[in-house]
């Protein structure tokens, strides 16, 4: 791999090794032009991934257990919590996202959607929404599908177009045919058929087929929370990283906790404060910032970067920066099947249903979402969270894990979240990460009709399961989110240099050198499946940063 | 033998799909390996690093009746209590001050509810579960509890899940990759297409 010198400025400096600065790399480094990339997690390969639920384990229930191998630490980065600017925020962990390279790709789902054209457009569709930041995208379905084709054969990814009545326009297939249908897919199918819905293969960012040099799904069941030990999840870990790589104008600078961006007299970004792996600041120069640090680290990051021409925080003249912060939501219900489905061999999701995706007034209230069927639950993580409505240990408890393991079924709804200008990531005015750093504090409460529409959901939910033939079936109590893996929307796009942080090719308004790429530029929710649109949105992003590059628009080595 | 196997799996798949993807792959599958030998060396053996014999009876007892035996192994035959305690001398350290208060807890209701009893263990079944209920809703049974089930379920290299007694219990086949069917349903799906 290229080496650079701290000293000597390459055309970009990228934050963030995940689903969006790995595109962004790779984009750049293939145009020819030098990027660093600064990751703060490890750099793990598929050998470092195992077949170890308690290895994985801490990753979502307790960091005190085991080691965290893909995923921010709460121990070393704290955040804080509080529902309203009144509330004094406490130390309650409410963020997750990937550490590592190849970020939340490595280790997500590997649900693959598409938004839909109306995704871009609702808020002329639907009308305002009082109290929201509801609002359209400055760009259209039509100008981002180039780019969805373009992820969607660059990274591999499995389904079938066509197959879903409701999906947008595609300018070309999948590159995969669509994985082996599951048993849940089967039920899903099933239920939905019952009900008048439509079942469809999932798009899933998983090689049903060698591709690439890159080796097929082999089903292991060791998928979401999980790196994989094939290379098969279409992480960019897996597909586009090892690319920018073997350019020789990419070096992943792993380990690289960053600081801030440093300005020079001119008020354009020069560079970026971190530390290294021993804590010791470094400074990597750079004729151009990209900042793909996630919904919450990115704005985290421009609010710590304060200098005399930006007091208030890099990119935030308007104040806006953090703001309309979108955190994910769900809904869903679980059921037990009088036969095993195993459940826990293959990909997490087989079929979706997409039939309630738009938001209907009917309803009585704005929301949307789509269902996938799963049962994603290790065995470990199953028995402890066991129903509580059984008991929790006795020869009881032992009959219910071990009838139930391989014949339950959950229908998990992903669903709109309004985004609300109240709801913010700010910079925690007491706590400090391990590296005297403020911590990002999350304000947070959803709007009335979030709540509607994962009641809504949740009907839905059980209406597929009892329509499937489960035995029994529960709904999930619908609650203010509080905890989140999706974070989006917190350094909005628009042609508003007023309403909005950073332009339709993700430049910010007050820095012409500085680039926002991540879930931090959503406008809207989508319906809570945004790493193929991150990613469309970074081939995009990337394309116009050359173009830019090649005319001069910004200083490069071109 | 499970690390035997996934090695040799990984060889398979390996040269399975041909020359250029195992170079590709080589520096990943060494890594792989070296972690399955590892896990490997480190096999429990049976002796117990931080417990006494006795507080390792009243631990296991207790363990035992949060996953029992009845016609399938419990936690006891899992052999939990290696799991245990080996935790507590390695990752999960800090827990030392909460079993050895949490023993002494156990110790105390046992003698509230049984004056003649000289140990947790020592009691019948029924009354272990007795003094368990007692002690439900303390932290060191919420933390026994855990241990248990993660003993059980976490992989036999951990020193739990002694021959994988857990994982058959709940119908899970440890194998290195599936093909379809998966399930049932799918499998009859498949008939019908």
């Amino acid at each position: 791999m290229k080496k650079f010198d701290t000293n000597t400025a390459v055309d970009f400096v990228v934050v963030g090794a995940g689903a969006a600065g790995g595109v962004v790399a790779k984009e750049l480094s293939t145009a020819g032009l030098d990027v660093v990339v600064l990751e703060q997690g490890p750099y793990l390969l598929e050998g470092d991934f195992a077949h170890d639920e308690l290895e994985n384990w801490a990753f979502w229930n307790s960091p005190r257990i085991g080691r965290s191998m893909l995923a921010n630490n709460h121990e070393r980065q704290p955040n804080t919590f509080r529902k309203t600017n009144n509330e004094t925020a406490v130390v309650k962990p409410t963020i997750q996202y990937g550490q590592c390279v190849g970020g939340g790709s490595v280790h997500f789902t590997a649900n693959y959607w598409r938004f839909h054209e109306i995704d871009f457009v609702e808020r002329s569709r639907w009308g305002s929404i009082s109290g929201t930041g509801f609002d359209d995208w400055p760009i259209t379905y039509a100008e981002l599908e180039p780019y969805y084709t373009k992820a969607e054969w660059d990274l591999g990814i499995s389904g079938l177009a066509g197959a879903n009545p409701f999906e947008p326009p595609h300018s070309k297939p999948y590159p995969l045919p669509p994985l082996p249908v599951k048993s849940s897919g089967v039920l899903l199918e099933r239920g939905a058929k019952k009900l008048g819905w439509h079942a469809y293969s999932a798009p899933m960012a998983i090689l049903s087929q060698p591709y690439k040099g890159r080796a097929a799904c082999g089903h292991c069941g060791y998928c979401e929370c999980f790196g994989c030990e094939w290379g098969a999840k279409s992480s960019t870990l897996a597909s586009v990283i090892p690319m920018a790589e073997d350019t020789g104008h990419c070096e992943i600078r792993s380990g690289a906790y960053v600081r801030q961006i440093s300005v020079d007299r001119q008020g354009r970004v020069n560079g970026m404060v971190y530390f290294d792996g021993q804590r010791q600041e470094q400074m990597q120069r750079a004729k151009a910032v990209v900042v793909c640090a996630n919904g919450a680290e990115t704005p985290r990051l421009l609010l710590q970067s304060t200098s005399s021409q930006f007091p208030n925080g890099l990119a935030n003249s308007n104040g806006l920066v953090g703001k309309f912060l979108i955190l994910e939501c769900g809904a869903g219900a679980t059921g037990t099947f009088e036969h095993p489905l195993n459940e826990y061999k293959s990909v997490v999701v087989t079929r979706v249903v997409q039939d309630f995706y738009d938001a209907d007034p009917k309803r009585g209230f704005y929301g949307g979402g789509g269902m996938d069927a799963r049962f994603d639950d290790h065995p470990i993580a199953y028995a402890i969270s066991y129903r509580p409505d059984l008991p929790r240990w006795g020869s009881d408890f032992k009959r219910a894990v071990k009838e139930n393991y391989t014949r339950t079924l959950n229908v998990f709804a992903h669903l709109t979240s309004l985004p609300m200008e109240t709801n913010t990531v700010s910079l925690d005015p007491e706590v400090k990460d391990a590296w005297g750093q403020p911590a990002v504090r999350i304000t947070y409460r959803n709007h009335p009709d979030d709540l509607k529409n994962m009641a809504f959901f949740r009907e839905r939910a059980l209406e597929l399961l009892q329509a499937a033939g489960a035995k029994k079936q529960w709904g999930w109590p619908v609650e203010e989110v509080t905890m989140s893996v999706h974070l989006m929307g917190t350094c909005r796009m628009g042609n508003d240099p007023e309403t909005s942080v950073v332009n339709k090719y993700h430049r910010a308004h007050d820095v012409p050198n500085l680039f926002v790429v991540d879930g931090s530029s959503f406008v809207t929710s989508g319906r809570n499946q945004p790493t193929c649109t991150i990613q469309a949105l970074a081939y995009r992003a990337a394309d116009n940063m050359v173009q830019a590059a090649k005319t001069g628009e910004i200083p490069s080595s071109f | 033998m499970e690390n035997d196997s996934r090695r040799q799996f990984l060889f398979r798949s390996a040269t399975g799909l041909g020359g250029a993807w195992l170079n590709m792959q080589w520096p990943a599958i060494l890594a792989a390996q070296n972690h399955a030998r590892e896990a490997a060396n480190s096999h429990t053996v049976l002796v117990f690093q931080f417990f006494s014999p006795e507080q390792a009876a009243e631990v296991e007892a207790a363990a035992a009746q949060i996953i029992p035996a009845d016609d399938t192994p419990g936690a006891r035959e899992a052999r939990v209590i290696y799991f245990i305690d080996r935790a507590l001398v390695t990752f999960d350290k800090d827990k030392q001050p909460a079993y050895l208060l949490g023993l002494r807890e156990l110790q105390v209701k046992t003698l509230e509810l049984f004056p003649l009893a000289k140990s947790f263990s020592g009691l019948t079944s029924p009354q272990q579960i007795e003094v368990l209920h007692a002690i439900e809703k303390t932290d060191f049974f919420e933390l026994l509890r855990l241990h248990t089930i993660v003993g059980f379920f976490a992989r036999p290299e951990y020193g739990g899940n002694h021959n994988q007694v857990g994982w058959k219990l709940i119908g899970l086949e440890d194998k290195m990759t599936y093909e379809p069917p998966f399930g049932y349903y799918d499998a009859e799906y498949n008939k019908r297409q």
